[in-house]
């Protein structure tokens, strides 16, 4: 990673206003979000609009040049290009053909995409913002930290002292005499203004109709006063039909800012009359800048579906942290990864795209429906096709495939560990340049005694009919064997034989995570090999992250690489799977399994691992085993939330990482239960180490374990 | 669907009030210019858009407030304390006002002054966004616009703040037989 960037990182980190603003908005926006789409069917509502859109992705010159005819019917001129030099040069010429001086804008981050402002005041011509955050970051001369809300990373006393250079006397900090200042600084700019420039959220082909949705009114302003409006749209804005127009006016202000719908919403279709009576120049510029490159890809296609919400930002547990100016200079966050990978280039992401810990909290509220995190992952991987894994990583992977050297490796680090570790359960501290690792978190101990040797030596009840082959993974075979044990166990008393085939591997999950998915594949062969050779009825695994590898990416690693050869056998697999809380939710309710009745266990919380939540959607049956079991659930303030490890992302970006964990330790700690539970053992080397090191003396478990004494026999 | 609305547009600080004639809604109107303080000097002036309520009331008792005026320009309008204009359409689950505002003067008059009053007729009430859009004649208007409570902006510390660079109070008036007297 480049230095500069990790330097913003800990900029970013360090603005204690910028983490707090953001910190607060993400609590009530997830609150309030939630109220505002009370009574809507979000699925039927985002399927509508993925359709809608999707549509428009693969009809963009039917559309285009549907809407240019209409639009130009209507009076309107209609300008389409590829390239923004061409963009910038047009709105010049119908600046300078007319004499304009001065302009006001609403906003428009497509405009942001083009640096228009910089290259119009170059030619002489005053342009000012006029949407309240774009002004604030204007006379602030920063770029926008968010989408819909640029300024968000700005306190209100910075605020004033922008405006009182502006006005030229000074003002407090009184947030309403603030906007009223900017009320009384703009009046004079737009009535003045020669020209108005705007964005659009939304063009209608059939109509030559766009858009645009605003609460402060600027937009009416920008789009009514001045004699020349242009609009500058992207073409991923079009939409075939007006009636269009409905769901995505239902879903923007709802994600965007959990409004029902926002204070103006304006839809221009042709020239309106100015009020000296003379009929207003309208220019609509339909711009593509690669959109049309993206639509053409098979899976960023879907990126097209992308409304501008920013709901990607307001969920994100990084983007609270670090905020949008990280991720560059326009488009921020989840989306603004992927649009930047493409509006600029590939390369421009190299560093953003590791900011994604991959805890698919984006892609359940976005009303795109697009799978934002896998879209990530792609980029990654096609980083590491274009420029390699960088030669750190790579030596490791090299040592991953190899599962004898892995394995041999890991009971040496058992070994090595042993000074760290210093008779405990943890490493608490690591020497050196690995020092990170151990900052605000203590690292579980190699295992004496990996699972695969344990597992030899328990003794399972003979004649058991169905049986299950057990995916352990690294870190219950090599860290937490007791889980192992304890799974064992518990389908030994539902009449079920576990088998542990020993040529499992590593899941490739680490190596897919970083984009290297020819590391992965192998991985995803070698694991077929040995979990298919026993013809079991299921194969369990208790780490849901290792779960998801088996049941989907093994699937979609090899369809990614375009390998056919064990996709049949990867199908097979991934229908076998099961996560170990639903296997044994539908043993107890087979009755199979019958948990102790009248225990009183006390009070317990519970926290959600991403992939069990967010990928397989099994949040439920581990929280009803443990009440059933006596325990008493008390849910902690954002239980879905990523706890931070994100595999090596804690490795790689421990300074996100921390932070992360520390809420998540506080969170825990709130709610004053002497037991936490989770399903992953991945969250339990996090959530547990960082425990460790707080002092708080909450026991960390993973159901399994939490379990295996609970049943009867 | 009045009732929903009201709830909905009072949620988003709308003020909504409902007559059931043309001639209740003027008396309202009369005692609001005058309760605000209309007069002919800037700042206090009421601007009025010519809609077909202005047809169908005794529109003579509105001239002779001093200080509210049919001629809607730029400068008067801003220099506005009152805009009143009439709408075509109101939707019932979000609030929202819809009006074919092609024509500058409603525009004038709901977005530069201080106070946007609208008119409406209670039969312009729709369920909602796509009731509406199947009513509506894009090729017909060029310029929809929708409102939804006064201008507002949190993009200082994302506190709520109301008028921004539009109204900072809107008032709403149903009148549910236009042309009826007393």
């Amino acid at each position: 990673m480049q230095q500069e960037f990790k330097a913003s990182i800990d900029r970013a980190l360090h603005n204690a206003n910028l983490t707090g603003a953001l910190g607060k908005f993400s609590e009530a926006y997830k609150v309030n979000r939630a109220k505002a789409y009370e009574g809507i069917d979000f699925e039927a509502l985002r399927s509508r609009i993925a359709e809608l859109k999707g549509y428009a992705a693969s009809h963009l010159q039917e559309l285009s040049d549907l809407f240019q005819k209409n639009a130009e019917a209507k009076g309107a001129k209609v300008f389409r290009t590829t390239d923004p030099a061409k963009v910038r040069e047009y709105i010049l010429k119908v600046a300078q053909d007319n004499g304009v001086k001065s302009i006001v804008k609403s906003k428009s981050m497509a405009t942001e995409e083009i640096h228009l402002n910089p290259f119009l005041e170059k030619a002489g011509i005053e342009v000012n913002e006029t949407d309240l955050g774009e002004w604030i970051i204007q006379l602030a001369g920063q770029t926008p930290s968010h989408m819909v809300m640029p300024a968000i990373h700005m306190t209100k006393e910075e605020v004033a002292d922008l405006f009182s250079k502006e006005v030229d006397e000074r003002l407090t900090s009184d947030i309403p005499r603030l906007v009223k200042v900017a009320r009384g600084e703009m009046r004079p700019k737009f009535l003045k203004a020669d020209m108005g420039i705007s964005g659009g959220n939304i063009a209608v082909a059939e109509t030559g109709s766009i858009a645009l949705v605003t609460n402060e009114g600027n937009a009416r302003l920008v789009t009514s006063l001045p004699k020349i409006h242009i609009a500058v749209v992207g073409i991923e804005k079009l939409v075939a039909k007006f009636s269009d127009i409905a769901p995505i006016l239902k879903a923007l202000p709802r994600s965007a800012t959990a409004q029902l719908l926002t204070s103006y919403v304006s839809i221009i279709s042709g020239p309106t009359p100015n009020s000296d009576g003379s009929m207003k120049e309208l220019h609509i510029i339909l711009m593509d800048n690669h959109r049309s490159e993206m639509a053409a890809d098979p899976m960023f296609k879907e990126a097209m579906q992308c409304i501008r919400c920013a709901s990607c930002l307001n969920v994100c547990p990084i983007f609270r942290l670090v905020g949008g100016h990280v991720f560059g200079k326009v488009y921020t966050g989840g989306i603004g990864t992927i649009l930047t990978a493409w509006h600029d280039e590939l390369k421009s992401s190299e560093d953003i795209q590791g900011l994604c810990i991959q805890c698919g909290a984006c892609k359940d509220v976005c009303p795109g429906k697009i799978d934002i995190p896998g879209l990530i992952m792609e980029i990654r991987r096609r980083l590491v096709k274009e420029q390699g894994v960088p030669f750190v990583q790579k030596s490791i992977y090299a040592v991953v495939n190899n599962r004898r050297m892995f394995h041999g490796m890991l009971r040496a680090a058992s070994l090595a560990a042993k000074p760290f570790a210093k008779g405990t359960k943890f490493i608490r501290h690591l020497p050196m340049f690995l020092a990170d690792l151990t900052d605000g978190r203590s690292l579980p101990a190699i295992a004496s005694k990996p699972f695969r040797d344990v597992f030899k030596t328990i003794h399972q009840p003979k004649g058991l009919q169905e049986k299950a082959v057990f995916y352990a993974g690294c870190l219950i075979d090599f860290a937490y064997p007791e889980m192992g044990e304890a799974l064992v166990k518990i389908l030994n008393k539902a009449g079920i034989e576990v088998l542990f085939p020993e040529g499992q591997t590593c899941c490739g999950a680490p190596a897919r995570y970083n984009g290297a998915y020819e590391v992965a594949a192998n991985n995803a062969v070698d694991n077929i090999k040995a979990l298919l050779a026993d013809r079991a009825d299921y194969v369990i695994s208790a780490c849901p992250t290792c779960t998801v590898a088996l049941d989907h990416e093994f699937v979609t690693t090899f369809e990614s690489l375009g390998q056919r050869k064990w996709l049949p056998q990867a199908r097979e697999l991934a229908a076998k799977t099961i996560d170990f809380s639903t296997l044994v939710k539908k043993l107890v309710d087979e009755g199979r399994l019958t948990l102790k009745e009248g225990r009183q266990l006390g009070k317990i919380t519970y926290h959600d691992s991403c992939h069990l939540k967010r990928t397989l959607h099994a949040d439920q049956p581990p929280r009803e085993l443990l009440q059933k079991a006596g325990y008493e659930l008390a849910e902690m303030f954002e239980c879905d939330i990523c706890c931070g490890m994100g595999g090596s992302y804690s490795l790689k970006l421990p300074e996100i990482s921390a932070p992360i964990l520390q809420r998540k330790l506080k969170n825990i700690k709130d709610t004053g239960a002497p037991v936490v539970a989770m399903d992953c053992p991945g969250c339990v080397m996090q959530i547990r180490g960082g425990m460790d090191q707080d002092g708080a003396g909450v026991k960390v478990h993973h159901t399994v374990e939490l379990l295996a004494d609970q049943l009867e026999d | 669907m009045y009732e929903q609305f009201k709830t909905r547009a009072e949620g988003v600080s709308a003020e909504v009030h409902r007559f059931a004639t043309g001639a209740e809604a003027l008396d309202f109107l009369v005692d609001f210019v005058r309760t605000e303080g209309v007069a002919d000097q800037p700042g206090q002036y009421a601007v009025f858009a010519d809609c077909p309520f202005l047809g169908v009331v005794d529109r003579q008792r509105l001239e002779t407030v001093a200080g509210l005026c049919f001629e809607v320009t730029r400068e008067r309008a801003s220099a506005a304390k009152i805009g009143i204009s009439q709408v075509d359409w109101a939707l019932a689950d979000t609030g929202t006002l819809v009006q074919d505002a092609t024509a500058i003067d409603k525009r004038l008059v709901s977005t530069l002054p201080i106070i946007h009053v609208a008119l409406i007729e209670t039969g312009g009430l729709r369920a909602d966004m796509p009731a509406l859009l199947a009513d509506l004649r894009p090729e017909q208007a060029n310029y929809i616009a929708m409102i939804t409570g006064p201008s507002r902006t949190a993009d200082i510390e994302r506190v709520l703040t109301i008028g921004v660079h539009g109204p900072e109070r809107l008032v709403i008036v149903f009148i549910d037989r236009m042309g009826g007297t007393n």
